[in-house]
């Protein structure tokens, strides 16, 4: 039944994107912030978070993608989310998450957008 | 104009322990795909079961440390909608009266659960009191 997180991270020039695998619950949320914490510490300010496989999230997993968002505005950085499933695409939207963050239907115009946004 | 009769009850108890949203989530999804229900519309009853149970789990403070959760296929003839019950006996709350409407400022971090049911399902209906809370939500096929 445990559907443990697994994160990869690609480091690029000026943005780095996060690949989650696997359900996005209070353990799997924490992951996530674990590894995006430890990129602002290398001084990324620019994260992408390529939702591509997962297919499941709960709203404790969302609160804590949430303080990743609030500690980026903090700092003034950027988090985006590419390749979401339509249904979590729609609880973002419920939640409002659409507004402080961007949201990309795929990884490379999430990038662009990034990039272009500075 | 009639009302759908039950074609099939699916009745799951689960023990309150970690993860056990997720056999809620696959039963859910189990017998939505037996109605012939779309696959963006199963994804969304499986965020919807998620939430329900989360809501069991994290806020019942139930003594009994179990949850029932009943999957109803509705239909007159073919299955029209698919109806899931969630139900502890856990000391109850106060839900709002329309969840989807709550004074709730974005990117708060808790208290979703039920405005994303209400934004994910077609029918939502929280009866809740001392004696446990009993959350009934309704997806059309």
């Amino acid at each position: 039944m445990t559907e443990s997180m697994k994160v990869n991270v690609d480091r690029r020039e000026g943005i780095a994107v996060i690949y989650t695998d696997g359900y996005i619950n209070n353990q799997g949320g924490e992951e996530i912030a674990r590894v995006a914490y430890e990129l602002l510490e290398e001084g990324y300010k620019s994260l992408l978070l390529n939702l591509e496989k997962t297919k499941i999230v709960n709203s404790i997993g969302i609160s804590i993608l949430i303080e990743i968002i609030e500690r980026m505005i903090e700092i003034e950085g950027r988090l985006g989310f590419c390749n979401l499933t339509p249904t979590i695409d729609k609880t973002f939207h419920i939640m409002g998450l659409a507004q402080y963050t961007s949201i990309s239907p795929d990884e490379a115009s999430a990038v662009e957008q990034a990039q272009a946004a500075g | 104009m009639a009302k759908p009769a039950v074609l099939k009850e699916v009745i799951v108890n689960l023990p309150m322990e970690p993860e056990m949203e997720l056999a809620a989530c696959e039963k859910a999804s189990a017998v939505a795909e037996s109605m012939g229900m779309a696959q963006d519309k199963i994804d969304e009853v499986k965020m919807a079961v998620i939430e329900a149970c989360l809501n069991a789990l994290e806020h019942s403070q139930a003594k009994r440390r179990r949850f029932q959760v009943i999957f109803s296929v509705l239909g007159s003839a073919e299955p029209e909608a698919l109806q899931i019950t969630v139900r502890d006996k856990g000391v109850g709350f106060s839900p709002p009266e329309n969840a989807s409407s709550p004074d709730k400022a974005p990117l708060s971090r808790r208290g979703w659960g039920l405005q994303i049911i209400e934004g994910l399902m077609d029918e939502v209906r929280i009866e809740s009191g001392s004696t446990g809370t009993t959350v009934v939500m309704c997806k059309t096929r």
